[in-house]
């Protein structure tokens, strides 16, 4: 070869130029590797995030209003909600022919539960009027106004028309702001009355039981994963079985076993009475209450704890310790300046991934919890396969799954996805 | 921790045995839960706590009743063979997909490799409650609620990130060169595939198996919601016993579904220090 060859481009073996060769071979690899996760990326999406997705946007969905009461939300527009009077006769004949409609195609009991949610006692007037509406001529027996306050007074409260003006548009925040114990009033958005506030009082509930349950874990994980990673590796091996055991034991039976040992006639309290500690006649109550949820989650939730903190104290030099006594530290000392401060990412990532898991419980505080030891989660199941109200545990849902995204954000930021690590 | 020196002071020594018994008690703490309810089940009694019979080892206190009850009662047989019917096909299709993508993934350039291994990891990290509910919405609109696949397929969407995590971390170790080697001497990439690189992640695809398994076998939440009567599983039935009336029939199929899980667990750490010891990691 001569110098001339090697002015121009480094040809490849078929005479492109070896950039645009390396180039499309990178690219078919990416196009290889991308076709193997396409069919994966395909099935969650359809199978889970489009599920989820679809939840999400039930909690401010808001069509059916609009799509039951068409002809009175368009003549509601011009009506001032502020003025304290009753709209005109004409809205009054809207919402008769609205009415007619969705009660000959009995429709108008969905509505009413809808708006029932946002102002007790519409339902009523929606079901009592529509088995009569129903009967009316439309073109002779005006007016209408004096009609149907003849029916139920209701229609003549100036409330039931402002939620009705309120909730017409075809997405609302009404649901969240209920999730928050907050109502669309008058003037925008306030704060429920006292005796009203649940939702609050759950999601605060939730949170402070789950940090109740990571503290608790990180309590009793930490000498555990201390004594596992010290101890020569046949030893720690054989101890980390009894870690594993109930990591991969089904959560019925562990919650089921808690439920039975816990019971007033159950073998804890039968051992406390047998050695004297409790009277019999006063059986501790461990049960359906706070408690016995954080009691039998603890459990559940330890292995979670005890495993991302061992795989990190595995890494520390023990040398480390030796060198801090030899400097002159007691004991104490060399632990909590030397030792502890790196074991700190293994407490991070065990915290985060008891916490998030705690917040969205709901077998074990459905089980063991009772009335007063239940979570955020057992609201939203009520809401949805009891009450019916999909809107509000959507929201509901929506809420929980952003406090779960935030933490899992962190944990990606701490510790990676890429480095959890299974059994 | 291992022994104490000969030079520890007084308090060394005592903190030294305060602390194995500190650790003793939450190892107890961990397992006894578990361990009490497998002589339970013997109980020839229908209580929850031990007889004096029992106590007394009198053979007369124990009895096998309550599996008898398992294996005579209808609902918890159709119970069991439900579970048996849908776990095995949600881990089918969990490893299928999840192999080939983790295969797809430990390729050295993947774009938006983050992105794609946070949708994937998701259904193990959404509260399963907000999946549940998701699913249940979802699946009624595509007519999927309330049926056999149905659940299959939620089952499978929940196993997935397990299977993504173990088999992406055997393929960490898994020398790229040796497919190389197999196309260079003539294999297509079906061959390589099944001949060379399944053969050698096969244990992380087990464990994977296994985890998405156990994951389906236990779950109870989104069953809840996606199922219908005719898809009851093992787990669902002992929520009902648990939340209405509870009968001592469940602590015989808690001590089965604990035997199942010790088989289970033996055979991934069996794999797992398996591999290790294959990739050198562990001596033992």
């Amino acid at each position: 070869m001569t110098d001339i060859s090697q002015s121009g481009p480094v040809l490849a073996a078929d005479g492109t130029p070896l950039k645009r060769s390396l180039a499309r071979a990178l690219r078919m690899q990416k196009l290889r590797a991308l076709m193997l996760i396409a069919p994966l990326l395909l099935f969650i999406l359809v199978t889970f995030i489009l599920p989820v997705a679809d939840m999400l946007f039930r909690s401010v969905e808001n069509r059916i209003v609009q799509d039951t009461l068409p002809q009175t939300v368009e003549a509601l527009a011009d009506w001032d909600p502020a003025s304290g009077q009753l709209p005109e006769e004409a809205v009054f004949a809207a919402m008769a022919a609205d009415l007619q409609i969705a009660a000959r195609a009995k429709t108008h009991t969905k509505v009413a539960k809808r708006l029932n949610y946002e102002n007790p006692g519409v339902s009523s007037v929606f079901r009592k009027s529509g088995r009569k509406v129903s009967k009316w001529d439309l073109a002779a027996d005006g007016p209408f106004r004096e009609k149907l306050i003849e029916i139920d007074d209701g229609w003549g409260d100036v409330e039931l028309w402002r939620t009705i003006k309120t909730y017409s548009g075809s997405v609302t925040s009404g649901y969240f702001l209920n999730a928050v114990d907050m109502q669309l009033g008058a003037e925008g958005p306030e704060i429920r009355p006292e005796n009203e506030r649940i939702y609050n009082t759950m999601l605060i509930r939730t949170m402070r039981m789950s940090l109740i349950i990571t503290f608790s874990c990180i309590l009793l994980g930490y000498p555990v994963a201390w004594i596992l990673a010290n101890l020569p590796a046949r030893k720690a091996n054989l101890l980390l079985i009894l870690v594993l055991l109930p990591f991969w034991t089904s959560l019925l039976v562990r919650t089921s076993a808690w439920k039975i040992l816990l019971q007033q006639q159950g073998v804890i309290n039968d051992t406390l009475v047998w050695i004297g500690l409790v009277d019999d006649a006063n059986r501790l109550v461990l049960i359906n209450n706070e408690l016995g949820t954080i009691i039998a989650m603890t459990h559940i939730l330890l292995p979670f704890m005890i495993l991302p903190m061992y795989s990190v104290m595995q890494t520390i030099n023990p040398s480390y310790l030796r060198a801090a006594k030899s400097l002159g530290a007691t004991d104490w000392t060399a632990f909590w300046r030397v030792y502890f401060p790196q074991t700190v990412p293994g407490i991070g990532a065990g915290s985060i991934l008891v916490f998030i898991l705690a917040v969205g419980y709901y077998i074990t505080p459905a089980l063991v919890g009772g009335t007063k030891g239940t979570f955020i989660s057992n609201l939203i199941a009520y809401h949805i396969s009891t009450s019916g109200n999909w809107g509000l545990g959507a929201a509901l849902g929506a809420i929980l799954l952003a406090v779960v995204l935030l933490l899992y954000w962190v944990y990606d930021k701490v510790v990676g996805i890429d480095n959890v690590k299974l059994g | 921790m291992s022994a104490l020196p000969p030079y520890a002071t007084v308090g060394q020594r005592t903190w030294h045995y305060t602390f194995r018994v500190i650790c003793g008690l939450v190892f107890f703490f961990l397992i006894a839960p578990i361990v009490v309810i497998i002589p339970l089940s013997f109980n020839a009694q229908d209580f929850f706590t031990f007889t004096p019979e029992m106590l007394r080892l009198d053979p007369e206190g124990y009895s096998l009743k309550h599996y008898r009850d398992f294996f005579n009662n209808d609902s918890w047989q159709s119970a069991m063979w439900n579970s048996l019917k849908i776990a095995p096909m949600a881990t089918i299709v969990s490893v299928t997909f999840g192999t080939l993508a983790a295969i797809g993934l430990s390729q050295p350039h993947v774009p938006f490799r983050r992105a794609i291994m946070a949708i994937l990891i998701s259904p193990m990290i959404v509260p399963l409650i907000i999946s549940a509910a998701g699913m249940y919405f979802f699946y009624s609109r595509i007519g999927l609620q309330g049926t056999y696949i149905g659940v299959v397929l939620a089952h499978a969407a929940l196993g997935i990130p397990f299977v993504i995590i173990t088999v992406t971390a055997t393929l960490v170790g898994f020398d790229r060169s040796l497919t190389r080697a197999a196309a260079n001497m003539g294999a297509d990439p079906v061959t390589t595939f099944f001949r060379v690189q399944m053969p050698l992640i096969l244990p992380g695809v087990i464990s994977g198996g296994l985890f998405a398994f156990i994951t389906s076998f236990d779950e109870v939440v989104v069953v809840l919601f996606v199922g219908s009567a005719g898809q009851k599983t093992l787990p669902w039935q002992m929520f009902i016993g648990l939340r209405e009336q509870i009968s001592p029939t469940i602590l015989a199929v808690a001590t089965i579904l604990v035997a199942i899980s010790i088989m289970l667990l033996a055979t991934v750490e069996m794999l797992r220090r398996r591999s290790e010891r294959l990739r050198g990691m562990s001596p033992g």
